[in-house]
């Protein structure tokens, strides 16, 4: 497996929004550090790091929010999510069937809405797909995908293409677990919502957290495949006036009943 | 239908809710005949387990008849008389292959929530906090029954319901515990807490061929009751527990220690005061008193087996008694369904009737003061039932 230490910091902002960086930050730390003052000396610090900006061509801020002004470079016709943008899942679970099975399953793409809860659908259309996905506040996005490689019962690898609404790109690898314990079925994606990665933070308010989505939708999968139904405790009686959503009950009962007592009364 | 609902610490209500459905193709529906309290739902009582909402309908010892069943189920049908497990169980997953039917995968539906909470999901269980599933629990007039074909056992002609109500929870879980201390021909068998759990842990580690059973407890009718069972009790109001087990076994300690007591223990001495006030501030969640006598007192090489409930954290454990001593410790959901045809067995033999356990009959009307009674009067009560009608 290959793991990736040193995180190198791409150029993200165009040659002329470099040069007027590097100018404007110039002038700034100039004019701060005349003034010999706290105010001076925080002026020129800013200079300093649009400077730092326009010479390496790397803003931080851009990083962050998930912006990218420079032009992609060699290889952007096939890239869905371009270098240090987005987000990165890997999550993997076990499930007690054989290999060629889960892979089956998986590969018709309209049994994925069966399992994944925010997939509204996924139409597909020979190597290409539609997907209609929900969004926090009721909204949904959309996207077209392409599987651009593919292995049987080992590997389907997809990338969204141009003109989606969410870019993303990533690969389900099947392998056998040891000893006869099934399929260990493995994840890894990379997304770009929307606004970029402050996009992410703010579904992170009124969502899941996309590793958590994930990961409940293999759960999903698991149950699904190894027993034949998802199991539920939706919809059943409560001492409850209404009965909410069974997902927003746990996030009320976060608040309202860990641990909830206090120590019970001695009984001697 | 009546349900019994939890509504906070040391608050349980009887109210008016809508009858269970059918929510998955392999659920069944049973019409509730006999229900019990189970000492594991004082922890809930008084408030010491998580994820716990107002309106939860409580309850894991239940049986009845089938009223209802889904599409896919295959073994019971409308008119099956069965005895329902506290452990939800699919049957299908690595871990119900193999018998460890409490740590199945896939009847938990906030598995996620479990996962970051314990690092691996647990079984769903009836009646027993969203972190266990969620699930609507058997103190009502009907419960929902999910995985059917898998865990329920129906009952034999000529067994009344007091009978084989206890194989829901109790009886397996005092027999698990016995059967963790891998019992050998000559053991002494060291059982803290005399409650239901701790009796059925008594009876069976005779059945298993124990030589000679301690029970411990500080009050006097369960002390009694074990003794009818035939162990030899301690009182350990005012007594060095640990010294005292030494002095009763040769001072080599008992061949193996069962905490049947779990995350309440009522202790009297400077450990036990020490948990009991920083459980009241929240530096510790569970209070480990039993467990560490436990620990003490246990011969070298021996085990420790833990059908108690814990739930969070202790303190002050002594690992390096445990260590020093080479013990084994087994603990953990009792495992229901692998003991439900073997102990069936037993009662219909007569090797034991698990009634004798019974000391308040009520109707479900009463569930509120039953709870009181087996909560606060522990000299009277070791075991409530209510019928539901």
């Amino acid at each position: 497996m290959q793991v990736i230490t040193h995180r190198k910091h791409a150029v993200n902002i165009t040659q002329a929004e470099g040069i007027a960086s590097a100018i404007g930050g110039g002038l700034l730390a100039a004019a701060g550090l005349q003034k010999r003052s706290a105010a001076g000396l925080a002026l020129a610090m800013i200079g300093g790091d649009l400077l730092r900006r326009g010479i390496t061509g790397h803003s931080f801020a851009y990083e962050m929010i998930g912006i990218r002004t420079a032009p992609l470079g060699q290889g952007a016709e096939t890239t869905s999510v371009p270098y240090e943008l987005g987000i990165r899942v890997d999550r993997s679970i076990t499930i007690a069937k054989p290999r060629s099975e889960v892979y089956r399953f998986w590969r018709n793409l309209s049994n994925l809405p069966r399992f994944m809860n925010n997939v509204v659908s996924v139409t597909q259309n020979g190597n290409q797909s539609h997907w209609v996905v929900e969004a926090p506040r009721g909204r949904t996005v959309e996207w077209d995908a392409v599987i651009h490689n593919e292995i049987e019962n080992e590997l389907i690898a997809w990338r969204s293409l141009a003109g989606g609404q969410v870019a993303n790109a990533g690969s389900v690898i099947f392998t056998d677990a040891p000893g006869g314990r099934g399929c260990q079925v493995r994840v890894e994606l990379q997304y770009n919502p929307p606004a970029g990665t402050l996009g992410a933070v703010v579904a992170l308010l009124f969502g899941k957290e996309p590793g958590q989505q994930i990961q409940e939708d293999l759960h999903r999968l698991k149950k699904l495949l190894e027993t034949g139904e998802v199991i539920t405790v939706e919809g059943q009686s409560s001492g409850r006036v209404q009965c909410l959503p069974y997902d927003r009950e746990v996030q009320v009962a976060s608040e309202a009943s860990f641990p909830a007592s206090d120590a019970p009364a001695y009984n001697p | 239908m009546k349900a019994v609902c939890w509504h906070g610490t040391h608050d349980v209500r009887v109210e008016n809710v809508p009858e269970p459905k059918i929510l998955n193709h392999q659920d069944a529906v049973v019409k509730v005949t006999l229900t019990a309290i189970c000492g594991s739902d004082l922890h809930l009582y008084d408030g010491c387990i998580p994820t716990m909402e107002k309106g939860d309908i409580l309850g894991h010892e239940f049986m009845g008849e089938v009223v209802e069943v889904g599409r896919d189920v295959r073994n019971l049908k409308k008119g099956d008389r069965v005895v329902v497990p506290f452990t939800i169980c699919c049957g299908r997953c690595f871990y119900c292959q193999k018998g460890m039917w409490s740590l199945c995968d896939n009847t938990n539906p906030n598995a996620a929530l479990c996962e970051k909470v314990y690092g691996s999901t647990s079984a769903g269980l009836f009646g027993y906090s969203h972190l266990y599933g969620g699930f609507a629990g058997g103190q009502a007039q009907y419960a929902r029954v999910p995985f059917a074909d898998v865990g329920p056992i129906k009952v034999p002609e000529g067994l009344r319901d007091d009978q084989v109500l206890f194989l829901s929870d109790i009886f397996p879980t005092g027999y698990m515990a016995a059967e963790n201390c891998n019992i050998q021909p000559g053991d002494t068998i060291a059982v803290f807490g005399c409650g239901p759990v701790g009796q059925f842990a008594i009876r069976s580690a005779y059945m298993l061929g124990a030589e000679r059973v301690i029970a411990l407890d500080h009050i006097g009718a369960r002390l009694e009751l074990a003794r009818k069972g035939g162990a030899d009790v301690v009182d350990f109001s005012g007594v060095d527990v640990v010294d005292k087990l030494k002095e009763l076994t040769g001072g080599r300690g008992p061949d193996a220690c069962i905490d049947a007591v779990g995350m309440e223990a009522h202790g009297m001495t400077i450990d036990a005061l020490y948990d009991r006030a920083r459980q009241a501030v929240r530096l510790e969640t569970d209070r480990p008193h039993v467990l560490r006598q436990a620990i003490q007192a246990c011969r070298k090489g021996g085990t420790v087996s833990i059908p108690g409930v814990y739930g969070g954290f202790i303190d002050k454990f002594p690992i390096g008694a445990a260590f020093a001593k080479g013990l084994t410790l087994k603990m953990g959901q009792t495992h229901v369904p692998k003991y439900l045809q073997p102990l069936m067995e037993r009662i219909q033999r007569g090797d034991i009737d698990p009634s004798f356990l019974i000391t308040h009959r009520l109707t479900i009307d009463d569930a509120a003061s039953g709870y009181r009674t087996f909560r606060y009067d522990q000299e009277e009560c070791i075991k409530v039932v209510m019928q539901p009608s």
